[in-house]
């Protein structure tokens, strides 16, 4: 809700303090989100790792199937900071490359996720009455499935090409997002701010710019950055399942299922992907959790 | 010797957005068996004075500066939180505005209604329960003995603040507080559970405080009324003193403002201005911005004294008798 | 309580369309892809691949082969591929009881872990008590189980050497794997438990309970605790979901003889009947799950009682 005024203490207290400045839901959030060491701590952490494996082929002197079998596994040393693995490969080039691929599969399978499910639910949200229930039992159903079957099948009937895993891991993931967006548009419709600014004489347009979308888009932003760690989860694990990006092409699950392979005797195979991959999630669903506290003014806070 | 005596009450917030003084030197006295009201808007510090006394509040980011409430023999301000979970709910019990929210959903009423009996008194769960059953019955529940087994959601508005009424005074305490106890009631059953308020308060002998921002609630169910503004104490007397002879402006803008005091057509009248801002310091009456009559002695400290006896203002002018608001 | 049987006949008969649909599906799936059952085996000459497929049916129109596998199906009388002579039916009641085992040694430990850490964690908030499960929950939500998996076997099998990295022999074989899935779990179990009860207790009705002077301890189990510990009933659901296709990895990993592992394995060499049989299993097994954690919740809550489905 834009421009509301905190009730600070809880309620118990009945006072309700003025601010300074009258502060927006933005400003608000933006200040919260500030405050909030982790979060930042994750975004940029994100940031970096992003860039990094962005420009992986200008940092790293090695190249990522640059193989050196007489030199063999070694562990983290001066020239290689993370290691080599058995064909002599340097593990952070490796590492670096995979992770433009895990990356990149992330933000684009939850693109593809944003996509079908912003639309399926502000349609069904929209529309309402029987076609809302219709197409929400639809949901309800097909939350109860256990989806990572069905890409396991869609990944081994249609082969391993890395559109269709984008594809395919949106396509199973959009469900939470179409609720999250349908409740969002139900709820601003029923507003009593909406009725006010229609009876100020407020055109439509101006309307759906100023309070729907506003409104419609905290939810979205932080259910997209917390779908990127779950979609790159799910990526890792059909590729350790062998069933997601083919070798020679790495990600970080790639690096994990091998490293794991060789734990045993070279344990530095599969310390260093774990590290970025789990890094980098950490530093995602920290940066959700401070988009949803900051955006939510009524979620517990101290 | 009065039952309840508060004197200089101080309770501050400490928020990022500065320290907010929601009451701020309140002193008042409650003898047994009457009646206290406590009035005032949203803001004035009438709840949070009564949280204070049971230590409801938070206590980051709330704290009580100063302050003494003495209660048959101890002084509740200085009481540990154990201390003063033997008095909670046995000798001074609290109910609160939103009957809809106040009740567990998840527990039977026979649960929730017998928990101070079994804590408190510690008889038997079966006679906790008759008496329970009893007092059901006596705030006007039909088929009582059935309906216990209720869940909260299974009862109406009115109902389920007649059930906290009972609950309230199951342990028969010496002191109940009602925090604005039919302001989300519908105006038909506002009257009836003032009545009941009144009535199980004649039997049992209790005390009560009222809060309400409601004149008309005040007016029919006090015996004494503490008009309070911005965390302070306005003007404090007794029915008659307040409605029939006010002497401080504050108490009679509320009255002027009553929409059923004009004719029809006549122009409805406000108080002009705002609420003020708790994080700010007053040096003199916080009320004067928005007062008709007020003149520079307003801005000097202000103190709350008796000009008729049981009479109280606090407003400079009228103390030395220089208005008069009739 | 004829209201909850309705209930609960109603939801079963929307199960059987759902069923119908995920069994059309699937079979669409796996037979539109590319390649047979027998094409993975390279030095099968020409003519017994043949004779293979018209054995089996292969070549018979599409429509045709679905109505003969559900039959077979329902007949119990399903055959596998891979596994010569066996049926499908037979594979599936040897596999998933290991699957059962490893599941519900995992929920176990969720619980046993997650539930307690999230309650104190609401508790003592913003406290050591708080921060340390919370970062930890976040550790485990982030590692996922083909990481913590290898990570905890590095650790406690090859560098400690206390237990065995592979297998499920031993009543000491299922540590790894079950505490492996369940510490994933116990994570989302903490955080959801946390938060439904710092939800909770900040209600009016907390408030009101303290008004009557009952003990703290009594204040949170007695009056905070049911409605807190819902989400994480709602959670169950999707939870037990989750914990069948971790099972994937989980016995991949340690090499659990389950379903899971049967699953992928299937899926990889194109066994049909199997995938079939298997990912119908699972999609009734979900619906029984889900509906058993709905009816839970009814239970718990009173307020969901009045209402249908």
């Amino acid at each position: 809700m834009p421009d509301k005024a905190h009730a600070e203490p809880a309620s118990s207290s009945g006072v309700a303090p003025s601010r300074p400045v009258g502060s927006s839901l933005w400003r608000d959030a933006w200040y919260r989100l500030g405050r909030n060491r982790m979060a930042l701590l994750g975004l940029v952490f994100f940031v970096v790792v992003t860039l990094l494996c962005s420009l992986a082929p200008w940092l790293s002197s090695y190249r990522y199937n640059a193989t050196d079998l007489a030199y063999g596994a070694r562990g983290p040393c001066a020239e290689h900071l993370l290691g080599t693995d058995t064909l002599g490969r340097d593990l952070l080039a490796r590492c670096l490359y995979g992770g433009r691929v895990s990356i990149s599969v992330g933000f684009l399978a939850t693109g593809v996720s944003l996509l079908i499910g912003v639309l399926y639910g502000a349609v069904s949200g929209f529309v309402g009455g029987k076609t809302d229930s219709v197409m929400m039992r639809l949901v309800d159903i097909l939350y109860a499935l256990p989806f990572t079957v069905f890409v396991i099948l869609l990944m081994v009937a249609f082969g391993q090409d890395i559109r269709l895993l984008f594809v395919a891991i949106g396509a199973v993931t959009w469900l939470t997002m179409a609720r999250i967006v349908r409740g969002q548009v139900l709820s601003i419709r029923e507003q009593e701010y909406i009725d006010a600014a229609i009876a100020l004489g407020l055109s439509r347009p101006r309307i759906i710019l100023r309070h729907v979308i506003p409104n419609v888009l905290g939810p979205i932003i932080v259910y997209a950055t917390l779908t990127v760690p779950s979609v790159m989860l799910l990526e890792a694990m059909l590729s350790f399942l062998g069933l997601g990006i083919q070798p020679p092409m790495s990600s970080w699950g790639v690096l994990i299922k091998e490293g794991a392979a060789k734990m045993d005797v070279y344990p530095w195979l599969l310390i260093g992907p774990a590290l970025f991959f789990s890094l980098t999630l950490f530093s995602l669903n920290f940066l959700g959790d401070g988009l949803r506290d900051a955006l939510d003014p009524e979620s517990a806070r101290d | 010797m009065p039952l309840l005596d508060v004197n200089n009450l101080a309770t501050h917030f400490h928020t990022r957005h500065g320290v907010v003084r929601a009451v701020d030197g309140v002193s008042f006295s409650l003898e047994a068996g009457e009646t206290l009201g406590i009035v005032g808007e949203s803001g004035s510090g009438k709840s949070v004075t009564c949280y204070s006394l049971l230590g409801l509040l938070p206590m980051p980011p709330a704290r009580i500066e100063s302050g003494t409430a003495h209660f048959g023999g101890i002084d509740l301000l200085a009481c540990t939180q154990k201390e003063l979970r033997g008095v909670r709910g046995s000798r001074i019990s609290m109910i609160f505005q939103d009957p809809m929210t106040c009740l567990n959903p998840y527990l039977r009423i026979s649960t929730q209604l017998i928990e101070p009996l079994l804590h408190h008194a510690r008889i038997s769960k079966p006679d906790a329960l008759d008496r329970a059953v009893k007092a059901l019955d006596d705030v006007g529940i039909p088929d009582a003995a059935r309906r216990i087994r209720d869940y909260p959601h299974e009862f109406s508005g009115g109902m389920r603040q007649r059930v906290m009424i009972a609950m309230g005074l199951l342990t028969r305490p010496e002191v109940l507080i009602a925090d604005e106890p039919t302001t989300a009631l519908d105006v038909t059953v506002q009257a009836q559970i003032l009545d009941l308020i009144r009535d199980r308060q004649r039997e049992l002998q209790t005390a009560v405080i009222l809060v309400t921002h409601d004149l008309g609630v005040v007016s029919a169910a006090c015996d004494r009324v503490m008009v309070m503004y911005a965390g302070r104490i306005m003007e404090s007397g007794s029915i008659q003193n307040i409605f029939h002879q006010t002497q401080h402006p504050y108490t009679h803008a509320l009255q002027c403002s009553l929409p059923s005091l004009h004719r029809q057509g006549e122009r409805l009248q406000t108080i002009p201005g705002m609420p003020p801002e708790l994080t700010a310091v007053f040096p003199g009456c916080p009320f004067a911005p928005r007062c008709e009559f007020a003149t520079d002695i307003c801005a000097r400290p202000t103190e709350l004294l008796q000009t008729e006896k049981g009479h109280f203002t606090a407003c400079t002018r009228a103390q030395m008798g220089e208005i008069s608001l009739m | 309580m004829p209201s909850m049987l309705k209930f609960v006949v109603i939801r079963v008969l929307q199960a059987v369309p759902v069923l119908l649909a995920i069994a059309v599906l699937t079979f669409c799936m796996v037979r539109l892809a590319p390649g047979d059952p027998f094409s993975d085996e390279k030095n099968m000459p020409e003519e017994i691949r043949a004779n293979l497929l018209a054995r089996y049916g292969l070549n018979d129109p599409l429509p045709k082969q679905f109505v003969r596998f559900m039959g077979d199906l329902f007949r119990g009388d399903l055959p596998s591929y891979k596994y010569v002579g066996r049926t499908v039916n037979e594979l599936i009641a040897q596999a998933f009881p290991v699957s059962l085992e490893l599941g519900l040694y995992a929920l176990v430990v969720a619980l046993a872990v997650g539930l307690p850490a999230g309650v104190i964690a609401a508790l003592k908030r913003n406290s050591a008590w708080d921060y340390l499960p919370m970062s930890a929950a976040m550790t485990g939500i982030c590692l996922p189980t083909f990481v913590m998996g290898p990570l905890l076997a590095l650790v406690l099998a090859v560098w400690l050497g206390w237990l065995n990295p592979l297998g499920w022999e031993s009543w000491s074989d299922r540590i790894l794997p079950s505490l492996t899935l369940g510490l994933y779990y116990a994570a989302y179990v903490a955080r959801l438990a946390r938060g439904g009860m710092l939800e909770i207790l900040s209600q009016d009705f907390i408030r009101t309970a303290r008004a009557k002077g009952l003990p703290e301890r009594t204040v949170v189990l007695k009056h905070a605790l049911k409605g807190g510990l819902l989400p994480v009933v709602s959670f169950l659901g999707p939870a037990f979901a989750g914990m069948i296709s971790g099972s994937f990895v989980v016995e991949t990993i340690f090499f659990v003889p389950g379903l899971g592992r049967f699953f992928v394995n299937a899926a990889f060499n194109r066994d049909y009947t199997m995938v079939m049989g298997t990912v119908l299993f699972y999609a009734t097994l979900i619906i029984l799950l889900n509906l058993v954690v709905d009816v839970a919740y009814v239970l718990i809550n009173p307020k969901a009682r009045l209402t249908d489905a």
